[in-house]
């Protein structure tokens, strides 16, 4: 079973849970940019080994599935249909062999992640079949999907819990999109970062009170931020460390830039912050010209917060999983 | 008793160990002696070697049970207060360089703002020790530790859009080799015909941290004979 790219959309990629453990090669863990969207979308097909899935970025693709399938969609709100029928998101949906499924533009958030029954069965790179556009590892050297693009499809056996059906069909519920889709502007949970104490305090104020409009200039690997300009009490000469997505960098230019999932694996500009990894999805899905606002947390809440999630996430993936057993 | 290590939580899974804030050949044999015995040790962890620090990720759940970063600094400690394990002998590699003309468009001006003719840059390029200090930067690039002083020459105010795959360069006080087609600003003295970075062989690098490095130069003919047997 092939799916082919008809039209690729702004930067449709496959992604799953990336690269990790690579790091010392210069081999960044990149992946999904919203791993429980990610998560979630494989769920409801009921793939449970990591699948790749197609990460959308604020326009999606247009693509054949040569065969009858299974597909759901998960993330940024994003019009979808094949044909007259409209494809609901956040759930499981049945597809006829040789459906033509459009994706079109996002009603809010920049990334929706489309999995199909079986997973993007393209050749493994170090572990994974995520691609890493910065890096230019993966599937066709790491580039985005292009227009002719024909993606094999894993074989999986057919679910016992979705009818058999000669239309779109979508099951008779869907998931509460509201706790791993949630596009209400709250700020952004920020760790103080190794130079935080050297920021000046006005910029200190700036940072945690200031507003942020997320630049045109955001790609996989960094979004820088526009807003008011931060400087240190004296200039830093850093040598290269490590770096870690969610890392707040302070370049001269007083404009900070946060590091997302493709980062470079070392950096030598300050570190004034860590955005809390349980808020990186937030901050992945924000659309260039966003408002972005920081509140500072400690360790231990940002934690917290972080496996609570991880335990809500845990218990959906099971009950999706059991429902879907359920003939 | 190892000397002191400062401890830093970056992240929820992610401490830094940082042996010093220098660039420096002894700093970062320590680094890379503490990579070394933590992997060894701690194969849960991942170990992150840089200039002067070590970064090690880990799971939160897997060290539940109390503060994670902590219970991370003490098995990392417990692990580095033991003598040291075997240690791994550093691997030497010799890397074939043509210098100069298309090779190394910048071998000329490098040899200007050192004050030298292009055959003495190359002499001192090639007589030197290095050690690989970290990879970073793109997959596969050598940060390399060991470049003669008087060969320090700084970035270009104009970088490049494209350098070449395999091209040797100085930026600053470091030397380093671009394993890809990639934007860069360092001064490109000259081009090896080996490939740095292929990621479907077994090992996709062909340095990592600690590696022993010489330079070896090379002609043009060698260069097209080499780069014949090492397609990219």
């Amino acid at each position: 079973m092939n799916v082919t790219v008809i039209k690729p959309g702004l930067l449709s990629s496959l992604q799953d849970v990336g690269r990790p453990g690579h790091a010392a090669l210069g081999v960044g863990r990149a992946g999904a940019m919203d791993p429980p969207a990610w998560q979630l979308a494989n769920a409801l097909v009921g793939n449970t080994r990591g699948e790749a899935a197609i990460e959308c970025t604020l326009t999606g693709p247009s693509l054949r599935f040569e065969q009858a399938t299974v597909i759901a969609l998960t993330g940024a709100t994003i019009t979808a249909r094949v044909g007259e029928h409209s494809v609901p998101m956040w759930t499981t949906c049945h597809l006829p062999a040789g459906s033509v499924l459009h994706l079109g533009g996002m009603a809010s958030g920049c990334r929706s992640y489309l999995a199909v029954r079986g997973g993007f069965d393209v050749p493994a790179v170090l572990g994974s079949r995520s691609s890493d556009l910065h890096a230019r590892i993966g599937y066709a050297h790491g580039r985005p999907l292009c227009a002719g693009d024909v993606l094999p499809v894993g074989a999986a056996a057919r679910l016992p819990g979705l009818p058999a059906a000669n239309d779109v069909q979508p099951l008779d519920w869907s998931l509460d999109p509201q706790p791993w889709f949630d596009f209400a502007q709250r700020p952004l949970a920020l760790l103080r970062g190794s130079h935080w104490s050297q920021l000046d305090a006005a910029s200190q104020q700036r940072l945690l009170g200031g507003r942020f409009i997320l630049s045109k200039d955001s790609n996989r690997t960094a979004s820088r931020l526009d807003g008011p300009t931060l400087q240190l009490q004296a200039p830093l000469e850093l040598i290269s460390e490590a770096a870690l997505p969610g890392t707040l960098q302070l370049p001269p230019s007083g404009q900070p830039i946060a590091l997302l999932a493709e980062a470079p694996v070392t950096g030598g500009y300050p570190r004034i912050g860590q955005v809390a990894a349980v808020d990186q999805p937030r901050l992945a899905q924000l659309r260039p010209g966003d408002t972005v606002c920081f509140r500072e947390t400690t360790l231990d809440e940002a934690l917290a917060r972080l496996t609570a999630r991880q335990q809500r996430l845990t218990r959906l993936l099971a009950t999706i999983a059991q429902r879907l057993e359920q003939a | 008793m190892p000397p002191t290590i400062q401890f830093e939580a970056l992240a929820e899974d992610a401490l830094l160990l940082r042996f010093g804030e220098r660039i420096d050949i002894e700093l970062n044999a320590r680094v890379q002696a503490a990579t070394d015995c933590l992997r060894q040790r701690l194969p849960q962890l991942e170990c992150v070697p840089a200039y002067a620090s070590v970064l090690l990720r880990f799971d939160p759940q897997h060290w539940s049970g109390g503060d994670p970063h902590r219970q991370v600094q003490a098995a990392a400690c417990a692990a580095l207060e033991e003598p040291n394990p075997a240690t791994i002998a550093p691997r030497d590699l010799v890397i074939p360089v043509c210098y100069g003309g298309e090779y190394g468009p910048d071998l000329a001006e490098v040899a200007a703002l050192c004050r030298l003719d292009a055959q003495a840059v190359i002499a001192r390029h090639t007589a030197a020790d290095y050690h690989v200090a970290m990879l970073g930067f793109a997959p596969g690039f050598p940060y390399l530790l060991g470049l003669d002083p008087q060969l320090t020459a700084p970035r270009r105010t104009d970088p490049r859009q494209r350098v070449p795959a395999g091209s040797v360069a100085i930026g600053g006080s470091q030397t380093g080799i671009y394993p890809e087609a990639l934007p860069g600003g360092w001064q490109l003295i000259g081009r090896t015909p080996l490939r740095l970075f292929d990621i479907t062989a077994d090992t996709p690098s062909l340095f990592a941290p600690g590696d022993r490095v010489r330079f070896q130069a090379i002609d043009e003919d060698r260069f097209r004979d080499l780069a014949a047997t090492n397609p990219a």
